[in-house]
């Protein structure tokens, strides 16, 4: 076994019995990106000297004696969005492409506090809008599991990147299922935590009452173990939330009985492929055997949550994005002569298309004569879909569903109409609109060999419960730390 | 139609976007298809339902009004497209 096949878990045990040093293992992985990332195309910058010299660091820690913090010398990725400090941050974006943070987002602090290693920087959707990545203004990540097929997005090359097993675990971030949809079409787990259990301080913004940072990892474990060193309060996030954090491996073995799972029957309409709704109901199945009981529940709204995200995540993108007007960091257009002119030039060549779309769509929502019309009434529609949640939770203790309603399809499908891409969002949609946490498990394959997950939603704060239940479904799957013949 | 070339056009003006013809025209017609599909909002009475702007609503977070460190200039102008050394340079305004 090649030291980057090893999970997270794995590789704790090895580095601190001595089998193993974060050196070899980074190395491992450094030749592991050497060798598939021509094909993967999922590392915007691979930083190999800091990697090493982490490693380094980390292998004195372990050296010296003593308990070190369960990530220590772990190799991971980080999606382009996230400030680190002295190494570019692109967020897929010409407009940031020589953007070099004066410091660290909170989660890169404290995953440095544990003594990781960084091996680089991830592609990913612009500005993280998109859900295959397609629009990353520097290249495109593929699927692992098959050529020519999307990674899914916004966090593509976070998903692809731990899937083709370049790294051993990498952040992303969720605003409207950009964690959990790649992670299902990579067959890899992900996790959107609930909204101000984890800092956004140095999260590159777009829409900031949706957006939350998670980990993408191979096994239900480590994703666990991720989220240990992630979550807690941040005073520098202002939304972020004052409570405790359990230690979210300790409760995972434990069984599920009397566990109220609930099958909500506005996920399994129309348009869901056959084989999708196969292996939702084979996870139902395994959590059954583990002791849970089934309940049928109703979240009436779900079918308008993609018109109301794509009212209110626009419309938040619009007024994030007036930040990049060529002033004080990211690009500028050289040639224009007034100040006006400037701003409109350099947002021009900048953006990209889907940007501006967005930007446009935003700008319109929250215009003079056009606000009540379109933000208001999103924002009470998002009311009745936080209140269905809530209503449905008086029943159940998880909610289980698909993540997407096909697996992962070919490049290139959706170009022209970017409306039938965003309908493509509306299951993992509804969860940020309600900040409650959702994980992505593998549940199995289609006839076509492509990953199909398995979703888990729960109330605010369950993640503990969530972890648990993904748990039980990856013994009864048997799909944990599984990797595609990249070739 | 929901929205018009010439609404675009201003949207466009607003954000401060510059449109070529090609991506006026097209941007014009999926902003169109965009807009007719969240019109599905229309269906449901909110008549009295109050709005969320955020879905875990938290109290004002306040902190003690101390002094701390903060970037330093030369740290905060690195990343500028033009810059002095004391501040950032734009075209002429005045």
């Amino acid at each position: 076994m090649n030291p980057f096949e090893l999970t997270i878990g794995q590789a704790r045990t090895e580095l601190d019995d001595g089998n193993l040093s974060s050196r070899e293992l980074t190395v491992s992985c450094l030749d592991r990106i050497k060798n598939v990332d021509s094909k993967l195309h999922s590392f915007l910058l691979v930083t190999e000297e800091e990697a090493l010299q982490q490693a380094d660091e980390a292998d004195r820690k372990i050296a010296s004696g003593g308990a070190v913090d369960p990530l220590c010398g772990i190799p991971l990725s980080i999606k382009d969005l996230l400030c680190t400090k002295g190494i570019v941050t692109t967020c897929g974006s010409r407009m940031l492409e020589n953007f070099v943070p004066p410091y660290d987002a909170t989660v890169i602090e404290k995953l440095k506090a544990q003594g990781v290693v960084i091996l680089g920087k991830v592609a990913m959707d612009e500005f993280a809008m998109g859900s295959t990545s397609e629009n990353c203004a520097f290249q495109v990540p593929e699927n692992p599991w098959k050529k020519g097929y999307v990674a899914g997005g916004s966090s593509g090359g976070s998903a692809s990147s731990v899937a083709g097993m370049e790294c051993l675990g990498s952040l992303g971030s969720d605003t409207g299922g950009s964690i959990r949809q790649p992670a299902s079409l990579c067959g890899v787990v992900g996790m959107k935590p609930t909204y101000g259990r984890v800092s956004r301080y140095g999260l590159v913004a777009f829409a900031s009452s949706l957006d939350q940072v998670g980990p993408l990892t191979r096994d239900v474990t480590d994703c666990a173990l991720m989220m240990n060193a992630i979550a807690g309060y941040d005073r520098r996030d202002s939304t972020s939330i004052q409570r405790a954090t359990p230690d979210y491996t300790d409760s995972l073995s434990e069984g599920l009985q009397g566990l109220r799972v609930g099958i909500p029957r506005e996920y399994f309409g129309e348009g869901l492929d056959p084989e999708v709704a196969r292996v939702v109901e084979n996870g139902v199945e395994i959590l059954k055997r583990a002791g849970a009981v089934t309940v049928d529940v109703s979240l009436p709204h779900t079918e308008y949550g993609v018109a109301v995200y794509y009212l209110i995540a626009p419309a938040e993108a619009s007024s994030n994005l007036a930040r990049y007007d060529g002033v004080a960091y990211g690009y500028r257009d050289p040639n224009a002569d007034t100040l006006m002119d400037m701003y409109r030039e350099t947002r021009s060549h900048g953006f990209g298309d889907e940007v501006k779309r967005r930007i446009l769509i935003g700008t319109y929502a929250l215009s003079s004569g056009y606000y009540d019309a379109y933000y208001k009434k999103a924002s009470q529609v998002r009311t009745l879909i936080l209140n269905d949640f809530k209503k449905a939770y008086d029943f159940c203790d998880v909610i289980i569903s698909p993540v997407t309603p096909t697996p992962a399809w070919k490049r290139g499908a959706h170009v022209d109409d970017p409306l039938a891409l965003y309908l493509s969002d509306i299951l993992t949609i509804s969860a940020n609109l309600a900040g409650i946490p959702g994980i992505s498990v593998p549940g199995g394959f289609s006839s076509e060999g492509l990953p199909v997950g398995i979703q888990l939603q729960g109330p605010h704060f369950s993640e503990e419960t969530l972890f648990r239940v993904a748990y039980n479904l990856e013994q009864g799957t048997g799909l944990g730390n599984r990797c595609p013949d990249i070739g | 139609m929901k929205i018009t070339r010439e609404e675009v056009e201003h949207v466009a003006k607003l954000a401060r976007l510059n449109l070529s013809e090609e991506e006026l025209v097209r941007m014009t017609g999926q902003l169109d298809n965009i807009l007719a599909y969240v019109a599905k909002l229309d269906e449901l009475d909110t008549e009295g339902v109050a709005p969320t702007t955020h879905a875990f609503s938290i109290n004002n977070a306040f902190r003690e009004d101390e002094v701390t460190e903060s970037l330093p200039r030369a740290e905060a102008l690195a990343n500028g497209p033009d810059e002095n050394g004391e501040a950032f340079v734009v075209p002429r305004i005045i």
